[in-house]
């Protein structure tokens, strides 16, 4: 239930783009058309979903004081996050190359870029700062991807819907995905505030 | 057909005065439709019921709860005063004190918005998009009576500019104006329109009421009742007919009177401290303090009625998002794990904006979702999260408005994978048909072969 919780939490209520506005340029970049969304959203669940607990058990037995060196080594947490999530991003693009070249094709550069996709750092950091055990780190890397998911899909189809409206020529474009961020950031907070872990004694 | 030739006669030049000729255009078109024939691009479509015909039928159908909400604007600052605890008591004073609260609201509410209309028109070019009509005929109805006009004012331009013009105007919008601007006050002046009476010590739900300026200084919180030379102009109207006046205001606040909503009861003790202040058949008929328009049910639902009957309102949306709430608040009053989770689940719908955002928000049919089954997946889900929200969020009172929001954004998605489910579910069966004529026509070769 706590798991359940930590989930619906990460994914709805802090959502990691509406709440914290992180992985922002993917976010914006990547949210043209609905299926290469969708692909990027699944791909960065499943690198949230593996790093996380990977960096947690890196930062709990590598780099803590009472872990197997022995010594406070988490000055080390960043460049070691980052390789971890680096090399996963690697597995990721490969297998996304192998198995679907035109998702590969249309991910672009933004396939890599989801190393630096602050998102995903961030909840590697959220994780040690809100000290999360493990089970909570899995459950917070699948829902903070969910939520990241949901938003640049929901974005994506509305940025097709808009095609086909009279938008300014001056907002087309980025212009219109910061304004809409921002309105979804609005309607968002509708679930901001609710805790689950009051309800379940 | 004085009429029209009076209106021919005082048309503008287009090309010398765009603008006052857009602003002909608009009041033109509410008497007569144009003459002109669309002769290059776009569909040719002729049919009576255009946007601006589509739009007054909503209006229409808010005309009970406007009545009803100036009526319970006057109701609730007597209650307040001790006064006249009928609802039918006094009724000329109760529709005179509303009529004085709700005309400037309303009058702000469309001027701010058609301007901002008019000039965007006038901008681009084009005819007047009449949407601004229901939306400024829904927006006096989801605010308090007491809020500040400029504080309106800012809400309908951010609404109007960013949420709707932004967009490309009329059609366009992503989310519903007229909850745009409510979410708009209620996140910017939070104060002004979701006040916890208890916190603020304001009464925001009931209007007319002031602090006592030499008490306050004092230190001591007496509100007085508020009357200015509008009063003094329906006292003097009244004098004539020798009935009951305003008189000349400062009266104090009942002791011990909260302008508390249901809701807000609710969710401090349950539905026992919510019938210890009003009782059910009270709250469904709506002389409760609320927003202007949303208390009285009955007249809400015929406001649905009417648009499911004429075709303008989506029952679909209507019925599911009816029963997501009641499907939630089943399953939550089940859980039971707080005081407002046990109140039982059909008295939910007695309290609050339900029915007002089921009939007249939920239903707008640019921001929801346009396929059939994406409809019910719609109302479904606003039932379900407006229902989370007003029971398990303590930061907001009610979840209507903010559901809706949440939905409209996730309602191009839900249209995208109906529309995609419907193509792929009709490929695969044109090429089960395929398969089959095939294996008919190769079965039909064997049997020639055989021949």
């Amino acid at each position: 239930m706590e798991l359940f919780n930590t989930f619906i939490k990460t994914a709805f209520v802090e959502n990691l783009v509406l709440a914290y506005f992180l992985g922002m340029c993917s976010f914006l970049a990547v949210s043209k058309s609905v299926k290469t969304a969708f692909g990027l959203g699944l791909a960065v669940i499943f690198v949230l979903g593996i790093t996380m607990p990977i960096n947690w058990l890196i930062s709990e037995y590598l780099l803590s004081e009472n872990g197997l060196i022995g010594m406070d080594l988490t000055f080390l947490r960043f460049i070691l996050f980052i390789a971890v999530i680096a090399s996963m991003v690697q597995l990721v693009e490969m297998i996304i190359e192998k198995s679907s070249p035109a998702l590969y094709n249309s991910l672009g550069i933004f396939l890599p870029l989801i190393t630096v996709n602050c998102a995903i750092l961030g909840g590697s950091l959220f994780m040690v700062s809100r000290e999360l055990d493990f089970a909570n780190s899995v459950a917070f890397g699948l829902g903070g991807g969910f939520g990241w998911f949901l938003a640049i899909i929901a974005l994506a189809a509305i940025r097709e819907k808009l095609q086909y409206s009279n938008v300014p020529p001056a907002l087309r474009g980025l212009g219109m995905a910061f304004i809409l961020t921002g309105l979804m950031g609005l309607a968002f907070m509708s679930l901001m505030g609710i805790d689950p872990s009051i309800y379940t004694k | 057909m004085a009429l029209i030739d009076f209106f021919k006669k005082i048309e503008p030049d287009k090309k010398k005065s765009p603008l006052l000729h857009t602003v002909y255009d608009g009041f033109f078109t509410i008497f007569y439709t144009p003459d002109e024939v669309t002769t290059d691009g776009g569909v040719h479509m002729r049919d009576g019921m255009d946007l601006k015909r589509l739009m007054i039928h909503v209006v229409i159908a808010l005309q009970l709860a406007y009545i009803f909400g100036t009526i319970n604007i006057g109701h609730q600052h007597f209650q307040a005063l001790g006064l006249y605890p009928g609802f039918l008591e006094a009724l000329h004073l109760k529709l005179a004190y509303g009529l004085i609260k709700l005309l400037p609201i309303f009058i702000v509410s469309n001027v701010v918005g058609l301007a901002i209309e008019f000039w965007y028109a006038a901008k681009k070019g084009h005819a007047i998009e009449e949407g601004y009509l229901v939306t400024g005929a829904l927006i006096p109805l989801i605010v308090p009576p007491d809020i500040p006009l400029w504080i309106l004012t800012m809400s309908i331009f951010f609404a109007v500019v960013i949420g709707k013009e932004a967009f490309g105007g009329t059609g366009m919008n992503i989310l519903n104006i007229a909850l745009l601007s409510r979410v708009f006050i209620f996140f910017a002046y939070p104060t002004e329109i979701a006040g916890d009476t208890m916190q603020t010590g304001k009464e925001v739900w009931v209007a007319g009421f002031e602090y006592d300026a030499a008490a306050l200084a004092e230190g001591v919180r007496v509100q007085v009742s508020q009357y200015g030379w509008a009063h003094g102009f329906f006292d003097w109207i009244f004098g004539w007919f020798d009935t009951t006046t305003f008189g000349s205001g400062g009266d104090r606040m009942v002791d011990g009177f909260t302008g508390a909503t249901p809701l807000g009861l609710a969710a401090k003790g349950g539905w026992e401290a919510v019938t210890a202040v009003y009782s059910p058949q009270q709250m469904w008929w709506g002389g409760i303090p609320g927003s202007i328009g949303e208390t009285c049910k009955p007249f809400i639902i015929a406001g649905a009625l009417l648009l499911v009957a004429i075709g303008v309102g989506s029952w679909r949306i209507m019925l599911s998002m009816l029963i997501g709430a009641a499907v939630t608040a089943i399953a939550l009053s089940a859980w039971g794990a707080t005081p407002f989770m046990e109140v039982p689940w059909y008295y939910q719908f007695y309290m609050g904006s339900f029915f007002f955002a089921m009939a007249f928000m939920a239903t707008d049919p640019v921001t929801a979702t346009s396929t059939q089954t994406g409809k019910w997946v719609y109302g479904f889900f606003i039932g379900m999260v407006g229902m989370i929200i007003r029971v398990m969020n303590p930061a907001y009172p009610e979840g209507w408005m903010l559901a809706i929001l949440f939905m409209n954004v996730f309602a191009p998605l839900i249209d995208h994978y109906v529309v995609e489910g419907n193509v792929s579910r009709r490929l695969a069966r044109a090429k089960k048909k395929k398969v089959l004529t095939v294996a008919a026509e190769s079965s039909e070769a064997v049997q020639e072969l055989n021949h």
